[in-house]
């Protein structure tokens, strides 16, 4: 058979097929470890310290009496099994330690060891035991399997979170120098220039006057996509990909079309210029804290009334549960707006005012589907309803194209499956592990193109819409298969004034 | 003799599952959540929160759409087990209250239920290959004790009938701190004596999820993190970060 990591497209499977155990699939996938250069700035030790068994078993006792979650979720689980075929990882790998309790195993084994009377006394009986360092590396392995998407919370009878577990056990991995490349360097980066990319704020200006270029040239109209404007009544924090990574900069356009049309005055700015916060992957509430800080700083600065989230599945989890905890209280702004909004409220309340003229059939090459990014979906809300952040999207969605079907309802919603890139997965060195771990929401888009001849599917996660570039084509589907739900908003939106082909080739028919 | 050894067990295993749960339970209140973690679908109020929590306790609901013949199984053997718990109070009462009285005859037949459940439980741990993975010798004896209880009981009440009065008085005798003699019976001996071996395991135990379900924060806390600044007692110590934090070098 082929291995996984060609380009032969997958077969259509059922999304939700259990597969048989496969001990030790994935034990040899790892994802690089971080130099010290990029632990140190974050205040963890640059390389693994000498007495990092001490140290790990005393931050497991620091982080369960810090965190109800983790200790809770430690003592209660009840090995009942709802939850083992509920990660998309162990769907698509079948190997057993990514059943989500058997991940939490891992850690709870030692917890139960250091930390209770049963495993203390009686560790043969409770499955508990010793902190070795081939532990810590089983630890590094799968907790770095883990896109802590939440899938297996929602399936447990007592809400067991993995994903907390896996955040606790990186910042144990963390706190004895052992973190990963690919979170640790972006957060250092974040720190230096205030952005994922390391875009400094030239850089910054240059591209966005690009993308104004691009627009004019598009509508005929003047549609600004400002920058460090000070006084605007609205902060809007997009991830850095919408900058430069294709489909997010068309969700970008999009963002800027409906601001020019619903007439308010905007700016980003190049001090916070990521909605991104890696410290949340990495289960660090002061790296979070600190990265979230700048949000408010550059709202202060900027003296903005309202702040608006673009398109990101965890930066909304962060920025809709976490930002008020992290950087608030926000009492400088403008109360009448929920704080922080989403792109995907605003523009649904612009559709619901009238304020946006849409021409839905400039979609119509499209048929879509959507993908419910897991940390929105499992993490967050939007709107007043609850279940806004899945009927929203949607209903954005049905406002713009005129095709639209649902995939299977166990997979989409709060039983969304991760793109399989998510909790600081989306690095070179794991493509097998993503293409793996993506195959169960292929599998579903599969069925409704076979279905319903579903072509694209959109996305509000600036990681799903990377990763599912990535790896579509390996199942079948072009790259630009994945769109931004604000590119659909784009292409549809007629402004003011603009030039509209269909409308002048109708006002020639009439006579 | 084997009346006062069994006259102090009661009181130990009462002792240990009361004061350990009841520390561990404090423990669970008085450990900060710093976040806002619900999980979807997450109630917006407080009472959407109460409706949420009483769905997860009376119906399973979460496991109902999880999987459906583990639940099964744990609901019969949970509300097998309720039914035959309301049934023993009239074991400690003298004058028996009405609805003890009701719940009599189902009580008798609950148990059934309850054994059922808890084979299904076990049937399902052996030959489920992910369940057997997940599985520490613990989980496996922890449902042996819990058929050994059942199975005794219902013994006592379909097959070798017991004494149920001398029984009775020697309960009664307890909640007032006399020791009376109970019946020398073998399986009444098992029953009582795996009884208090679970009630001194319960705090120590995953038992401690009957409990823990009401600490859950993905389950319990309510979904308003914008309308209300959730604020952990440590987190609130924290100190300020500066107001200028190093802002982005430009380049030339
Ligand atoms: C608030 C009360 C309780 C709730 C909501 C609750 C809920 C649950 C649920 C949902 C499960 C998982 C399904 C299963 O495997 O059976 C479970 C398992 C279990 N419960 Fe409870 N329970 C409660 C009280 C108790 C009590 C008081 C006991 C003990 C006497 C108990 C003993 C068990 C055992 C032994 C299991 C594991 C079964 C297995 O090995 O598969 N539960 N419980
Ligand atoms: S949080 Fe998601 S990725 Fe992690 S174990 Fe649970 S289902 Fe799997
Ligand atoms: S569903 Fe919850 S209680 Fe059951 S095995 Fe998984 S984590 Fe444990
Ligand atoms: S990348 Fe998207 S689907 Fe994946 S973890 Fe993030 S929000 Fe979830």
């Amino acid at each position: 058979m082929a291995p996984l990591d060609n380009n032969e497209p997958r077969k259509i499977g059922d999304p939700l097929k259990i597969p048989q155990i496969e001990c030790g699939a994935m034990a040899d996938t790892n994802t690089f470890a971080a130099a010290p250069e990029h632990n140190e700035p974050l205040g963890f030790p640059g390389e693994l310290l000498e007495n990092w068994k001490e140290v790990a078993i005393a931050k497991i006792g620091e982080l369960a009496d810090k965190n109800r979650a983790f200790r809770v979720y430690l003592d209660t689980c009840v090995k009942c099994g709802a939850c083992t075929d509920k990660c998309h990882y162990f769907l698509g790998t079948g190997d057993p330690k990514n059943m989500p309790v058997a991940r939490q195993d891992l850690l709870r084994s030692v917890y139960r060891r250091y930390y209770t009377f049963a495993g203390k006394y009686f560790p043969w009986l409770v499955g508990a035991r010793d902190l070795t360092k081939e532990v810590l590396d089983e630890w590094y392995t799968y907790y770095h399997q883990c896109s802590q998407c939440r899938r297996c919370s929602v399936a447990c009878p007592y809400g067991i979170d993995t994903a907390e577990i896996s955040m606790a056990a990186r910042e144990v991995l963390d706190s004895v120098g052992m973190g990963q490349k690919y979170c640790n360097e972006i957060i250092a980066k974040l720190k230096k220039t205030g952005n994922n990319l390391g875009m400094n704020p030239k850089a910054l200006r240059a591209t966005l006057e690009d993308l104004e270029e691009d627009l004019e040239d598009e509508t005929g109209i003047a549609v600004k996509i400002p920058l460090d404007v000070k006084g605007a009544d609205i902060l809007l924090i997009t991830p850095s990909a919408d900058f430069f990574a294709e489909p997010h900069i068309d969700g970008l356009l999009g963002y800027a079309k409906v601001f020019h049309a619903a007439g308010v005055s905007w700016t980003i700015s190049s001090y916070a210029s990521e909605a991104a916060n890696f410290g949340m992957f990495i289960g660090s509430y002061e790296n979070m804290r600190e990265v979230s800080w700048r949000i408010r700083q550059a709202a202060k600065d900027l003296g903005v009334k309202r702040i608006v989230f673009g398109e990101c599945g965890h930066a909304w989890r962060v920025g809709y549960s976490f930002l008020n905890t992290l950087a608030g209280p926000f009492d400088f702004l403008d109360q009448n707006y929920p704080i922080p909004q989403h792109i995907m409220e605003f523009t649904s309340d612009a559709i619901d005012d009238g304020l946006l003229k849409i021409d839905k059939s400039r979609n119509d090459e499209f048929v879509m589907t959507f993908h419910d990014s897991c940390n929105v979906a499992r993490g967050s809300a939007m709107g007043r309803q609850e279940g806004g952040q899945f009927d929203l999207p949607r209903k954005v969605l049905k406002a713009v194209c005129n095709h639209y079907h649902d995939m299977e309802r166990d997979t989409i919603r709060e039983n969304t499956f991760c793109c399989g890139g998510g909790g600081g997965l989306l690095t070179d060195d794991l493509m097998d592990l993503r293409i793996k771990g993506a195959k169960p929401r292929m599998n579903a888009l599969q069925q409704v193109t076979e279905d319903h001849g579903v072509t694209h599917m959109a996305a509000i996660c600036a990681i799903c819409k990377t990763q599912f570039s990535k790896v579509m084509p390996k199942f079948g589907y072009e790259m630009d298969n994945i769109m931004s739900v604000h590119q659909l908003v784009a292409n549809a939106v007629i402004l003011d004034g603009q030039e509209d082909e269909a409308d002048q080739a109708k006002a020639e028919e009439t006579p | 003799m084997i009346s006062t050894v069994y006259a102090v067990l009661f009181y130990v295993a009462t002792l240990m599952m009361v004061v350990g749960t009841g520390m561990k339970v404090l423990k669970y209140a008085r450990t900060s959540a710093p976040l806002k973690i619900p999980v979807s679908p997450a109630p917006r109020t407080k009472r959407g929160v109460w409706f949420r929590m009483a769905r997860e306790v009376v119906l399973f609901e979460s496991l109902f759409k999880s999987n459906k013949w583990i639940w099964l199984f744990a609901y019969l053997f949970h509300f097998g087990m309720l039914l035959v718990l309301l049934r023993h109070f009239r074991y400690f009462q003298m004058e028996i209250w009405w609805w003890v009285e009701l719940v009599q005859p189902f009580g008798k037949y609950a148990s059934f239920a309850m054994l059922a459940g808890l084979i299904g439980l076990l049937i399902r741990r052996i030959f489920q290959q992910r369940i057997r993975y997940i599985s520490a010798p613990s989980d496996y004896l922890m449902l042996a004790l819990l058929l050994l209880i059942a199975v005794s009981g219902t013994m006592m009440t379909f097959v070798s009938k017991v004494d149920i009065i001398s029984v009775k008085a020697f309960m009664l005798g307890l909640l007032r701190f006399r020791i009376e003699t109970m019946p020398v019976e073998p399986v009444l001996l098992i029953h009582l004596g795996s009884v208090a071996l679970l009630m001194i395991i319960f705090p120590i135990s995953k038992l401690m999820h009957a409990p823990g379900l009401f600490f859950s924060p993905s389950r319990t806390q309510v979904d308003n993190a914008r309308e209300f600044r959730h604020l952990s007692a440590w987190a609130a110590q924290l100190p300020d970060l500066p107001e200028g934090i190093p802002a982005p070098e430009e380049k030339k």
